[in-house]
């Protein structure tokens, strides 16, 4: 593993001269607004199929500098970069127009509980083969009955001695028919008050009585699956002293409501630059059509005023996590306004687009299948209106009764 | 990028001036200028010029406390919450700001307050300074100045008066302005106060053969705009702010009153339409506390590349203004629309706040402009 200075000035020259050599060729020079390419993105996992050599060699050669989880410590297999140094990072992977290496579940939302809620031996076991792309995680929250409501989970753990025995369903697991484990919010106390009897546990998905469905969506898509446990057996350590619940048992929802904030902050800030780096000014002023369209005109402009400050909002709250500022709820009010600045983002591209859009490959990939999608971005990981609900209720304070 | 949080110094004038605004300037202090038709109170612009407020964008070495744009946002965003009214942004901002990039010597009358300025430029209803028909005759070093400005803020109680005039060109060329720092006693210039709805010292002024020499001349005969250019720029940034303040005063009404307010046997606030009204208003204000910081900070480390952060800061700040002061008196009900109330108060500054050296589609179309627009 090379050392890399952790002095900003000297890291930028240090990760420029690595990147050199340890992005293959054919991973750059990529334009931004190819990003959107679900099939580019580079999962890892046992089933994961690489979609170039180089692709493989691309995150192999990251992981083994922990840069597939910048920020995690290094023992857990990442290379222990502060927020400052991960901007950096970011920067100079954008400027040779290289993706990430490795994106997942696992790195996005298990790492982060993990690291907060964890023991040591669960992050030994775990977060490792996460970093090096071996494992893919997905995540097991909604059910058929707990949407908006998600603390009314029904999916049963029952406690067998040695082992837990899991009946139930779930929805929306993103990815589930490719993942190799998932994490879940099971009721492991059907006394309790709802938030208080459920457990966040770990379970493999080649446990016999595990199945998945695929669902297809409106943009002719199948990102997500019902997945059904049918009498699985769960033990109850994944190897000795390595728990299959993470954090104290029936406390899931204290687990569930910190991933759910990280959750949103990612979602909101996912949703910058939604037109794939060009402005829609330039859109607008290279097509004369357009351009003498007032109305719509006047809509894009509207639109880019508030996209820059949402994006100066993200920066904002950036920086205070930076400086170690909880933004706990706050995350809310992020991924409320990134989600609906999203949608009104698309709205405007297909109106710009025009019928060119309503065409499923069109000259412009598949802008019609991500129009689509972003109408999930306000009603996944929280609606706005649930979000909106926690900003009155959290933030506001406003009353209960 | 620089942060957009407030650094330790900036944390501590912010609650200084909290405290101070709360305690000596509070709304109760505005309603009695209003009432009294003074327009400002002098001896609070006094203490406030005692506390270097009024030199915060004034060098030391002139009796200032140089404290930059994004200080001068933090004071302007705390004096909109409680609507002060002073000469703060005409004299302190762009005055200050404008007169410092062309070296004058009359910083420190600004800083210690006893001198106030007022800006005249428009001449019709909407921001135009391009739109300048006013005359400036030069014969020699000489020039005389005749026609009128319309709205002047602080036009009534200000002793000195930046002015752009025409001294060459045609209304609506940028070309051929002039900027002219005069005594507002100069002979031939008349002033008529404004009744403007915000309660707010603003007047007319006529301009009827006023003499000026070349010592008179703010920056280059002809370059008036230029000389402007940065003092606009913090002026608008610094209204931004204001009016931010003024967001978040009428929006801090709101919150309380939801949950103070009873009707059907309930708290107001329980009910969900409102929570979700209120909760998007936060979200609004929020991003538009963004905008306004960076509006700042882009004025202290890049002040000849501010202008776009400027306009998005001023576009941002009048639209979320306008939703602060509409959900105000709506969600306050009958009470809202009563003058014994301060929401109203609010409404009307943020309407005069809105069209003050550019209204959003001014503002949008330079922030357009830039986008490739």
């Amino acid at each position: 593993m090379l050392e890399l200075s952790r002095d900003p000035a000297q890291f930028r020259k240090d990760i420029r001269a690595w990147l050199a050599s340890a992005c293959p060729a054919e991973m750059k020079g990529r334009e931004s607004h190819d990003g959107f390419a679900e099939s580019d993105i580079c999962w890892g996992g046992k089933r994961f199929e690489f979609s170039s050599p180089a692709q493989k060699e691309w995150m192999q050669n990251a992981a083994s500098q922990g840069m597939t989880v910048p920020t995690w410590p290094v023992e857990y297999g990442g290379a222990g970069l502060s927020r400052d140094l991960q901007k950096i990072w970011l920067e100079e992977l954008a400027a040779v127009g290289a993706k990430l290496p490795l994106q997942s579940f696992g790195i996005w939302m298990l790492g982060p509980a993990l690291l907060a809620f964890g023991t040591e031996e669960q992050k030994k076991r775990f977060l490792p083969e996460i970093a090096r792309g071996e494992i893919r995680w997905c995540q097991g929250y909604s059910e058929p009955g707990a949407g908006s409501d998600l603390a009314n989970v029904q999916t049963r753990a029952e406690d067998m001695g040695d082992h837990w025995l899991i009946n139930g369903q779930k929805i929306w697991t993103s990815y589930a028919d490719q993942a190799d484990w998932i994490f879940a919010l099971v009721r492991t106390d059907r006394d309790a008050p709802k938030h208080k009897g459920i457990s966040f546990m770990l379970i493999d998905m080649t446990s016999a009585g595990v199945t998945t469905k695929p669902i297809r969506l409106i943009s002719g898509k199948s990102p997500f699956c019902e997945t059904f446990f049918d009498n699985v057996k769960v033990p109850k350590e994944h190897g000795p002293g390595i728990n299959a619940v993470v954090g104290e048992q029936n406390r899931g929802w204290d687990v569930a409501k910190h991933l759910l904030t990280h959750e949103r902050e990612m979602i909101g800030s996912g949703s910058r630059g939604p037109l794939g780096g060009r402005s829609v000014g330039q859109i607008i002023s290279s097509d004369s059509d357009l351009n003498g369209n007032p109305v719509l005109r006047a809509e894009a402009m509207k639109y880019e005023i508030d996209s820059m400050a949402v994006d100066l909002t993200l920066d904002r709250y950036k920086d205070m996590a930076g400086v170690g500022v909880p933004i706990g709820n706050a995350s809310s009010m992020l991924k409320y306004q990134g989600t609906e600045l999203n949608k009104r983002g698309y709205e405007l591209l297909m109106s710009l687009t025009g019928m060119d859009a309503a065409e499923w490959d069109s000259t412009h990939g598949e802008l019609a299948s991500e129009w689509l999608r972003t109408k999930a971005n306000s009603i996944e990981g929280g609606t706005s209106e649930v979000m909106l609900d926690i900003i009155a209720k959290r933030v506001l304070e406003l009353p209960y009764k | 990028m620089e942060s957009l949080l407030l650094n330790e110094d900036e944390t501590m004038l912010r609650d200084a001036a909290r405290g101070f605004l709360d305690a000596s300037a509070p709304v109760t202090a505005f309603r009695k200028v209003r009432d009294e038709g003074t327009g400002f109170d002098r001896g609070l612009w006094a203490e406030m010029a005692q506390m270097g407020w009024a030199g915060v964008l004034v060098p030391e070495n002139q009796g200032g406390a140089d404290m930059g744009h994004r200080a001068a946002g933090i004071l302007a965003e705390e004096m909109g919450k409680t609507l002060v009214a002073s000469p703060f942004i005409s004299s302190a901002v762009i005055a200050a700001t404008t007169l410092r990039a062309a070296a004058s010597d009359r910083l420190s009358g600004i800083a210690d307050g006893s001198t106030i300025y007022a800006l005249a430029i428009d001449e019709g209803a909407k921001f135009n300074p391009a739109g300048v028909a006013m005359e400036a005759i030069q014969s020699g070093n000489a020039f005389k100045l005749s026609g009128k400005k319309a709205f002047v803020a602080e036009g009534r109680n200000a002793n000195r008066v930046l002015v752009l005039a025409r001294t060459a060109g045609a209304a609506g060329e940028a070309e051929g302005l002039t900027l002219f720092d005069l005594d507002a006693d100069r002979a031939g210039l008349t002033r008529d106060a404004i009744a403007a709805i915000d309660g707010r010292d603003y007047a007319r002024m006529n301009f009827d053969n006023v003499d000026a020499t070349g010592d008179d001349v703010v920056g280059e005969v002809g370059g008036g705009l230029a000389a402007l250019q940065q003092g606009l720029n913090a002026g608008q940034a610094a209204v931004a702010a204001e009016l931010g303040g003024v967001s978040a005063g009428a929006f801090g009404m709101t919150a309380q009153y939801l949950k103070d307010r009873k009707q059907f046997g309930v708290l107001i606030g329980t009910f969900q339409a409102l929570q979700h009204r209120a909760a998007h208003l936060w979200a609004e204000i929020e991003v538009t506390a963004s905008a306004i910081a960076n509006a700042g900070r882009m004025l202290d480390t890049h002040p000849n590349d501010a202008a776009v952060a400027v306009s998005l800061a001023k576009a941002r700040a009048t639209k979320t203004a306008k939703l602060a002061v509409s959900e105000g008196v709506q969600m306050h009900g009958g009470i809202g629309m009563t003058d014994e109330f301060d929401m109203g108060f609010f409404m009307k500054r943020a309407r005069v706040g809105a069209e003050w050296f550019g209204d959003y589609g001014y503002h949008a179309a330079i922030v357009a402009a830039a986008r490739g627009f």
